[in-house]
């Protein structure tokens, strides 16, 4: 479903990405671990068509990058640390101007079922500015889902939020990613990683220094692993 | 056909495109209006600051009939700019302050269509500062400026001016600085333009011959075509990273 070769990403002279590879299977949950300024956001970016890279391949859903930008957004979902969404309107509103820029048909019915799926029906007419910090950040999944993405990109969606709304996020996240959505979080938040991903990849000067799967036996200790492959950055 | 693909609006062939397009242009301004409707911040600083140069602008200058028509046209373009550049910095601030350019970046149309709405939406917010600016400039300054030509002037200048600076707001809003970078950035593109608005205003104010007015109205419409096909051909570059 995502194909990265050889990616090369700088920032003036800094390089971030040094020729990464990274490959992900239809339905996979990938969590993408490492430490501030491993690259991880950049790497989401240039994935999620917002940043060009300098060098490398990357296709994702059949679709390569940059030429086939507008294709492979269609087919994608985005999830941040800051909400995307606009605080003077309500959360119906928001999701109403998702669908008319991704030319949804029908979307009032998808509409009432995402915001339903997150809990926020009830709370549809309230302005997004008002919501807590937890709820924003389920209304921005219901947004990342409203156009039934089969990729789902989540830049650190944990950031700012307490226990009670980080557990109802998790269960969403894996609720969505059942439906057979392949799914790339970045993350720091190495138990959690490890509860909702099926494999756990480590980036390290730029490049991935380690790819973990559920059930290999590097998972027994994976902090130490973690903290080994990273100690350098 | 994917899940992704099932949702959306079938639109083949290029009248279908264009649909989606104009969609996605209408879908910006519907939310520009929206948001500000309930605000009320962008157009309430514009009004404000409009209101209070062109009062410093009438106690500053106090000048006899004759003069005040040759100076009013600079006030009145001067006014233009200094509260446009204000919603401009501010429309393209709310876009990056929440990272929701970002969610408009990843909607899967032309880009420019993000630029076209966000255009719009400024110049609807400069014609309705303008449309109260200008009666109470008239009051002020005790001169007609309900006049057809010089309404065409205001409406041409003001598309300019929406044209390249939403270009460069959305240039400038990736800086730290943006507020003082929009002014800097601006002020010396639009020259033309408001030397353009001010010499024509200025003839349709003393009543000059049209044939003095022509040129002016020209570079006027030139400016207005070029910078709107140059933000079109710009505007995904100047937007990513």
């Amino acid at each position: 479903m995502i194909e990265v070769r050889r990616l090369v990403k700088t920032f003036g002279v800094k390089p971030v990405l040094r020729g990464l590879d990274f490959n992900v299977k239809a339905g996979e949950f990938v969590a993408l671990l490492g430490p501030n300024g491993a690259g991880k956001t950049t790497f989401l970016r240039i994935l999620a068509t917002l940043s060009r890279p300098k060098m490398g391949e990357v296709i994702v859903a059949g679709y390569r990058l940059p030429g086939q930008a507008s294709a492979i957004r269609q087919r994608l979902g985005v999830v941040s640390h800051q909400p995307l969404l606009y605080g003077d309107l309500s959360a119906e509103e928001n999701l109403q101007f998702y669908a008319r820029m991704y030319a949804l048909h029908s979307h009032e019915t998808r509409i009432k079922e995402v915001l339903k799926m997150v809990g926020l029906y009830p709370r549809r007419r309230d302005l997004v500015r008002e919501f807590s910090r937890g709820m924003q950040q389920r209304l921005a999944i219901a947004r990342s889902i409203l156009h039934n993405p089969d990729i789902l990109l989540f830049d650190e969606p944990h950031t700012g939020l307490d226990q009670d709304a980080a557990k109802m996020l998790d269960e969403l996240l894996i609720e969505i990613a059942s439906g057979g959505r392949t799914v790339v979080m970045t993350s720091h938040d190495l138990p959690r990683a490890v509860k909702l991903a099926d494999r756990l990849d480590i980036l390290s000067h730029g490049v991935i220094a380690a790819s973990i799967h559920k059930g290999d036996p590097e998972m027994l200790d994976f902090p130490e692993l973690y903290r080994r492959v990273t100690q350098d950055d | 056909m994917t899940s992704a693909e099932s949702m959306v609006i079938e639109q083949t062939g290029r009248f279908g495109q264009l649909r989606n397009y104009l969609r996605a242009v209408g879908a910006v301004v519907w939310k520009d209006l929206r948001a500000e409707y309930r605000s009320r911040e962008l157009l309430g600083s514009m009004l404000v600051f409009a209101m209070l140069v062109i009062l410093i602008f009438n106690f500053a200058l106090e000048l006899d009939i004759r003069t005040r028509e040759t100076v009013a046209s600079g006030v009145l373009w001067v006014t233009f700019a200094f509260a446009g550049t204000l919603g401009l910095n501010r429309s393209m601030g709310v876009e990056k302050d929440r990272g929701c350019l970002d969610g408009l970046l990843l909607a899967p149309v032309d880009r420019s269509a993000i630029y076209f709405g966000k255009m719009l939406g400024n110049l609807i917010f400069m014609t309705i500062v303008e449309a109260i600016v200008l009666p109470t400039f008239s009051v002020l300054y005790n001169l007609n400026l309900i006049n057809p030509g010089l309404i065409l002037v205001v409406i041409l200048g003001s598309i300019g001016y929406s044209a390249v600076g939403t270009l460069l707001s959305s240039m400038a809003v990736q800086a730290r600085t943006r507020d003082i970078l929009l002014p800097i950035l601006l002020f010396p593109v639009s020259i033309p333009l408001l030397l353009a608005a001010v010499k024509a205003s200025n003839g349709f104010l003393q009543s000059f011959e049209m044939t003095e007015i022509m040129p002016w109205l020209n570079i006027l419409l030139v400016y207005d075509v070029i910078f709107i096909a140059v933000a079109f051909m710009l505007f995904d570059f100047v937007v990513e990273e």
